[in-house]
């Protein structure tokens, strides 16, 4: 049993005046995430991400499709009590303390009273924010109510977590912290599954990822395969001259040296034309490609394709 | 269940009173003391008759008042600002609960606040008279058809905010109060009607909501009693109508998109 299994899930909204054109915020999603990982859920602003999050957190209804987390169905209760949600640019009750806050969503949790004073301290000190358990949210600065939000995601122990762009307005060394925090969680059994536009945080963190573009799921798959996905290519440094540059992306001549950038399948040429040149080859190194590269490519295959239509 | 609709409902009242709508009560106290004092002196004779009429009056409105402008920000305020996104996404909290936790929060806040005002109308009587009389018993009971008032138009606040926007829920709720007010004449006027017209006229005069029935206020001034069954059957008819305003609204939120 998967974590989270989406069967066909989508959403559309009907809009302008007539309320006579569909709008796809969600195309037909199938998507398996297993319990114990940690899966990214990237694509540009306004891809569909938090539409998704909004679908499987209950809070909007699925024009057709469906899903289950933990292998239940999104409305039940139990499940309910399993999660943890981590909205975009969390907003809470500014009148209420952290302490007061965390009281009140641990009650609504099911957390039994005697235990949620302990759970409460333990959670605001493992998100840094012991020294501020009496101050009102209303002081809070971003970083701190996003903070909170994790806070608040994590108090009732959930098995899962959703976290809707959990870096977002964090400073490098608050990112650094949240980053390690989704691993500790991770390494404690918990599931992970959050939406980022930020691919280096998917990539130090995430053991899958999807990359969603335009409401339509693009790729899915471990990061580093999908890296290997990206057309190879190879830098080739020398001495001397060679016509290269007919060949190469990008080539860089500092002094006597070249360097070029070429493509894996013309690597032979470019080695021939080096030797028959008389140049001397200084050094052949593969150019790892990274999740970007891939992130890239699937985006702009995607405009391609609707130029090309 | 219960015990998420009652930590709703407490948090509902926790953010009415950090909120400062309590502070309502020091407008109602100087109005109170003042009049009293004035009252004393230009009226003899019917300084008791003018007294309650007035404290009475300004309970009932001051928590009318409060009812409309923070039952309509109910739901529409937690939309807004996203905080319900925290309450209802992972919390095995139903739709239903949530309103319903609200309208509780509401008007526990509301009878809490008549309540304060009440002491302070009593002491201010007690001030003019000097000693209760048995009359006075009567007081309490159209005090707590107050209370029912705002039962009434707090469900009708909280059914409109799930649909409409504030200020719109706002008007469609004090025209319901004020239309309400006048309710039984809109009964006799139904009466008087003629062919079909009649039965426009009568089922729209029961439809509105009985504010009048739930005022007893100058029945009360003139020391009057209130008999016990119209209590126990504005009771029932406000438990009644409140219920079955707050279940439209459930059926209304739990079908919302909450974008």
């Amino acid at each position: 049993m998967g974590a989270i299994e989406t069967f066909s899930l989508e959403k559309h909204y009907r809009v302008g005046f007539w309320h006579n054109r569909l709008k796809h915020a969600l195309k037909p999603l199938t998507l398996t995430v297993e319990q114990g990982e940690v899966f990214g859920y990237l694509g540009p602003n306004g891809a569909g991400k938090t539409t998704t999050l909004r679908l499987l957190m209950g809070l909007v209804f699925p024009s057709a499709g469906s899903a289950r987390i933990l292998g239940r169905p999104l409305d039940d209760p139990w499940m309910k009590s399993q999660i943890g949600f981590l909205p975009e640019q969390p907003y809470f009750y500014d009148y209420l303390t952290p302490k007061e806050l965390l009281g009140y969503y641990a009650a609504l949790s099911g957390v039994p009273a005697r235990d949620r004073g302990r759970r409460i301290d333990s959670v605001l000190s493992r998100v840094g924010l012991a020294d501020a358990v009496n101050v009102q949210l209303r002081k809070f600065s971003k970083g701190m109510l996003q903070r909170v939000g994790i806070a608040q995601a994590i108090v009732h122990d959930p098995r899962l977590l959703f976290l809707d762009e959990p870096m977002s307005g964090l400073d490098p060394i608050g990112r650094r912290e949240v980053r390690d925090l989704i691993q500790e969680l991770n390494a404690e059994g918990k599931t992970i599954f959050f939406s980022t536009h930020i691919l280096s945080d998917a990539e130090t963190l995430c053991h899958r990822v999807a990359v969603l573009n335009k409401g339509e799921l693009r790729g899915v798959g471990v990061v580093a395969d999908l890296a290997r996905q990206v057309s190879g290519q190879v830098e080739i440094t020398y001495e001397g001259t060679a016509a290269l540059h007919s060949l190469a992306d990008n080539a860089h001549v500092s002094g006597n040296i070249a360097r070029v950038v070429v493509a894996d399948r013309e690597l032979d040429r470019s080695l021939d034309l080096i030797r028959t040149s008389g140049a001397r080859l200084i050094s052949v190194t593969p150019v790892q490609a990274s999740l970007e590269d891939y992130f890239l490519q699937k985006l702009e295959a995607h405009s391609a394709s609707e130029v090309a239509r | 269940m219960m015990h998420r609709i009652g930590a709703i409902a407490f948090n509902t009242f926790r953010e009415a009173v950090r909120d400062r709508v309590l502070y309502n009560l020091v407008i109602f106290a100087i109005l109170i003391v003042g009049s009293s004092l004035l009252v004393g002196q230009i009226s003899i004779g019917v300084e008791r008759l003018v007294l309650i009429n007035l404290g009475l009056t300004a309970i009932s409105l001051f928590g009318i008042v409060i009812a409309i402008f923070i039952g309509i920000q109910l739901v529409s305020k937690e939309i807004e600002k996203r905080t319900l996104y925290t309450v209802l996404a992972a919390r095995p909290v139903r739709r239903w609960e949530f309103i319903v936790g609200k309208l509780l929060g509401l008007i526990g806040t509301l009878a809490v606040n008549a309540g304060l005002m009440a002491i302070g109308f009593f002491a201010a009587l007690l001030y003019m008279t000097h000693r209760f009389q048995a009359a006075d018993l009567h007081l309490l009971s159209a005090l707590y058809l107050i209370v029912l008032q705002f039962v009434l138009i707090t469900a009708l606040a909280l059914f409109f905010s799930t649909f409409t926007t504030p200020l719109m829920s706002a008007v469609f709720a004090f025209a319901l109060f004020v239309i309400g007010t006048f309710a039984e004449d809109l009964r006799a006027f139904a009466v008087m009607a003629g062919g079909i017209g009649k039965y426009i006229a009568t089922g729209l005069a029961y439809l509105v909501p009985n504010f009048a029935a739930l005022n007893v206020i100058s029945q009360v001034a003139h020391s009057v009693p209130v008999p016990g069954q119209l209590v126990f059957w504005n009771t029932v008819y406000v438990l009644v109508y409140a219920a079955a305003v707050t279940s439209a609204a459930v059926l209304i939120f739990e079908r919302r998109n909450l974008k």
